[in-house]
């Protein structure tokens, strides 16, 4: 073992059924070092990290921790605990409903009493020296998702964990909550923590990270110093290709010319819902591509789903192509030739436990209705198509879907919706947490079917990848609409004043 | 050599796909139940031909027995499934309002009369009357969980209180006894056939539950709606309405078994009719390895799940287990039964197949 390293995996190999998820992987991890792990989803980061945290069994290779001088014994996550080996997951698996000190400690007390005033004043301690700004008596659901964030990374690092696993914990931030976070990170790092960051955002990796180990095919394709493997590199390695050079996609992206009202496919007006949005208007022509852009909590998605009919909608009028209509639910919206696919893939898109055929078929077969089941073969048929057409990775369509990697259900849920062959289709964050390869196709394919004619509302936390998609942008602060930028003026600097407030209206 | 090995792995492939099979469960419990039986006493699998003391052909045995009397928990389990699909949650109100069904049966037969001498109405009127009333309660306890979403036991636990004193009331706390013997034949046997007809109405139930599965996307929707509520919402789906109506489906069983539990008496006892039925048709929706907690659902294995316990019941029955142990006996293969079914349990046999099987593959190889 090196000397300043807390963590070397040997050979690390894994094997699931007729894959082979990990093969010989070394992974390296100094004393007080932020380290990247990237790879494409189903490059086998995940395993890597499940085998090192006890959930996996690992089928051949080693672990040294620092200060052992036999390999490491990893059966359970208790056993990585106890290691030394904590892990922060991007969900949030803490209970919301108990206190900050009482996640903290919990499952981790020693006999059947417990000193309740100890364990609050040992709790504010640590969130003082860490700077989080929660009270131990708080009720953790009353923090903000980042704040949840931290308060495990809290009770991870008060387990003196010398390896510290963040599995995507910036997902569901803020920019000034990720800024929040990495301050904390770099705290920990100066105590000598090793930390492992898992994410998607390459500009992340690049602001806080020392090193970078880039995983393809579950194999190792190397580790790197960060000043010496630019961006459009790391991309490649991550591919194991020259990426379609990105900028090129943009040339490809329709300029907006203005529309007259005869051409509108949507047109809304004075939209409200009960999820607290201000009144807005709407509209997207035929063939057109926009999108809502704005601060997470903006109101991006409330405006789509009050058109979709998701949210209660309270006030306002729709007319599709120009003919008024009445949308209070869902299906509503998709009898009028609209499809949304939602924010939050896990919660609101896929059916965990249904094969990826039923949930291929599932809107479509709720439009014609319950009396007219597709039968298994025209189903399997149906699903044997779109998984061609949008090259999703699934082993059968018999496969529940919750097997897949969060990309590939991802193109599930968009074979649902383009199913149903929408006029109107809704994509809300439909790349988030999804590797660089399957954004640039989503991007991609967007682009194709409004040359087709559809028209395609597109909304991005990613601002660059709405600047390379959407020919007009419709811009958010806090749940009201603030401006609408299109043609030349549309750039990062106009989005972000206009975001912020500046001078445009 | 090489020919050994392809055949061993076939097997071994097949043995595997075989037991991830959900149906497997149920079917091996009632296999080894088959078994005990046929090495202690062979005769368990007599059918004998006789007549009856009307001089009618019957077929008795103990396998006629199982088939006549697993009917009724059958067809609950039928409906308890798709509560449990939808809901995620099970109906503990079943044994209850199969008494107020049959209490209504009894009302409509017998008018105000204990013992008329014969019908005030057809059998058919009466039926559907009780279709409608359990329907109703159905509706009653639909509501509560989909709209003020209850949890099913607690909303249930309602009519399990009082369901029965609604079906004393309902007769005035009478007991009508039925004489026409055409009633009668809905839980004995119709003269000329000699096959018990609650095997023909199960039959018919499953028959149509089979159909309406595969041609309505009732399956799919129930599922749907128990594995993700707010992905089925922005499906289009009304998860409200599926919960409520699987609650009215299985009113609808409750009404056809309360038909056969009272035909078989020609009267009722309310506090006695149906007792603990809820408990086994729940029992019958685990043991064919469906997650209680809703979601998919495997109707078959539901099915051969309720005609387990009974196999197990008329067993207990036939090796002379006083009629108080019985339910510790129950308790004890139903234990095992449904440790079996745990996925953990399956995991770790899996693990051990597979294992078994390289070892098998190396001394082969």
């Amino acid at each position: 073992m090196k000397e300043k390293s807390v963590l070397e995996m040997r050979g690390i190999c894994k094997y699931f059924p007729g894959v082979r998820a990990l093969h010989k992987v070394d992974f390296t991890l100094c004393e007080g070092e932020i380290h990247a792990l990237m790879g494409e989803n189903g490059a086998g980061k995940s395993t890597l990290i499940k085998v090192l945290t006890g959930v996996y069994e690992k089928d051949e290779g080693e672990i040294f921790l620092k200060g052992l001088d036999k390999p490491a014994v990893i059966h359970s996550p208790q056993d990585a605990q106890n290691l030394g080996i904590s892990t922060v997951y991007q969900e949030i698996t803490l209970c919301p409903n108990l206190t900050v000190a009482e996640n903290m400690y919990i499952g981790r007390t020693k006999g059947v009493g417990q000193k309740w005033k100890k364990m609050n004043r040992d709790a504010d301690k640590i969130l003082k020296s860490l700077g989080i700004p929660a009270e131990a008596t708080q009720q953790l659901s009353s923090c903000s998702i980042a704040v949840q964030q931290m308060v495990a990374i809290a009770r991870a690092v008060d387990m003196e964990c010398k390896v510290l696993i963040l599995d995507e914990p910036t997902s569901s931030l803020d920019d000034n909550e990720v800024e929040k976070l990495f301050g904390l990170m770099r705290d920990l790092k100066a105590k000598g923590v090793g930390i492992i960051f898992v994410t998607h955002f390459l500009d992340q990796v690049y602001e806080v990270c020392d090193k970078i180990t880039v995983l393809r095919d579950g194999q190792l394709v190397g580790e790197y110093e960060i000043e010496n493997l630019p961006r459009v590199q790391l991309v490649a390695k991550m591919l194991g290709k020259e990426l379609d050079d990105m900028s090129e996609i943009r040339d490809e992206s329709p300029v907006y010319h203005g529309a007259d009202e005869s051409e509108y496919v949507i047109e809304a007006e004075g939209l409200q819902s009960d999820a607290g949005i201000k009144p807005f208007n709407f509209h997207i022509k035929k063939g057109e591509v926009n999108g809502f852009a704005g601060l997470l909590g903006s109101g991006r998605s409330e405006c789509v789903r009050a058109i979709f009919g998701a949210d209660h909608v309270t006030a306002g009028s729709v007319k599709v192509k120009g003919k008024k209509v009445k949308i209070s639910k869902p299906i509503d919206a998709m009898k009028h030739g609209i499809a949304y696919l939602p924010e939050d893939r896990k919660v609101d898109g896929i059916v965990g436990d249904l094969s990826v055929r039923d949930n291929i078929i599932l809107a479509q077969q709720v439009l014609r209705g319950f009396f007219r089941p597709y039968s298994k073969a025209e189903a399997n048929k149906i699903a044997e198509e779109y998984i061609k057409l949008l090259d999703i990775k699934t082993a059968s369509t018999d496969t529940p879907i919750k097997s897949l990697s969060g990309g590939n259900q991802q193109k599930v849920i968009l074979a649902r919706w383009l199913l149903t062959h929408p006029d109107y289709l809704i994509l809300d964050e439909p790349t988030r947490g999804i590797d660089v390869g399957t954004k640039v196709e989503i991007q991609k394919l967007v682009l194709k079917l409004a040359s087709e004619g559809m028209s395609v509302t597109f909304i991005s936390s990613e601002t660059d990848e709405m600047l390379r998609t959407c020919s007009r942008l419709i811009i958010m602060r806090d749940r009201k609409v603030v401006g609408e930028i299109s043609g030349n003026e549309l750039t990062q600097n106009s989005i972000m004043s206009t975001i912020a407030g500046g001078d445009i209206k | 050599m090489q020919k050994t090995n392809t055949n061993k792995k076939s097997v071994g492939q097949m043995l595997k796909n075989l037991t991830r099979k959900q149906i497997f469960i149920p079917i091996v419990a009632l296999l080894l139940l088959a078994l005990f039986n046929l090495i202690m006493d062979p005769s368990f699998y007599q059918i004998k031909f006789g007549y009856n003391s009307a001089g009618n052909p019957v077929l008795s045995g103990y396998i006629i027995t199982i088939l006549d009397n697993g009917s009724e928990l059958a067809i609950l389990a039928i409906g308890m499934t798709l509560v449990t699909a939808a809901t995620g949650g099970q109906d503990i109100s079943v044994g209850a309002a199969i008494a107020i069904a049959g209490s209504v049966i009894l009302r409509v037969l017998c008018g105000t009369e204990a013992r008329p001498a014969e019908l005030q109405a057809p059998i058919i009127v009466a039926f559907l009357v009780a279709c409608v009333v359990s329907m109703l309660f159905g509706a009653f306890n639909g509501i509560l969980v989909a709209q003020f979403k209850i949890q099913p036991m607690v909303a249930t636990l309602i009519l399990y209180t009082a369901g029965r004193n609604i079906a004393a009331w309902i007769n005035q706390n009478q007991l009508p006894i039925v004489s026409d013997a055409t009633f009668g034949y809905f839980g004995g046997m119709i003269p000329g056939i000699p096959i018990p007809t609650p095997v023909f109405i199960a039959i018919a139930c499953i028959v149509i539950t089979a159909l309406a599965l595969k041609f309505t996307n009732l399956g799919l929707y129930t599922q749907s709606v128990g594995i993700n509520e707010s992905s089925s919402r922005l499906n289009g789906l009304n998860p409200k309405f599926i919960k409520f109506i699987t609650f009215v489906i299985l009113g609808l069983c409750v009404a056809v078994v309360g038909l056969i539990k009272v035909s078989r008496l020609s009267t009722i006892n309310y506090s006695v009719i149906a007792k603990d039925i809820e408990m086994d048709a729940i029992l019958a929706v685990a043991l064919g390895g469906n997650a209680l907690s809703g979601g998919k659902f495997n109707m078959p294995a539901s099915i051969m799940g309720a005609y387990t316990i009974q196999f197990l019941t008329t067993t207990l029955y036939k090796f002379k287990v006083a009629s108080e142990a019985l339910p510790a006996y129950k308790a004890v293969v139903v234990i095992i039964l449904v440790v079996m079914s745990a996925p953990i349990v399956k995991e770790r046999l899996a693990s051990l197949g597979k294992k078994l099987r390289a070892h098998n593959a190396k001394e082969v190889g």
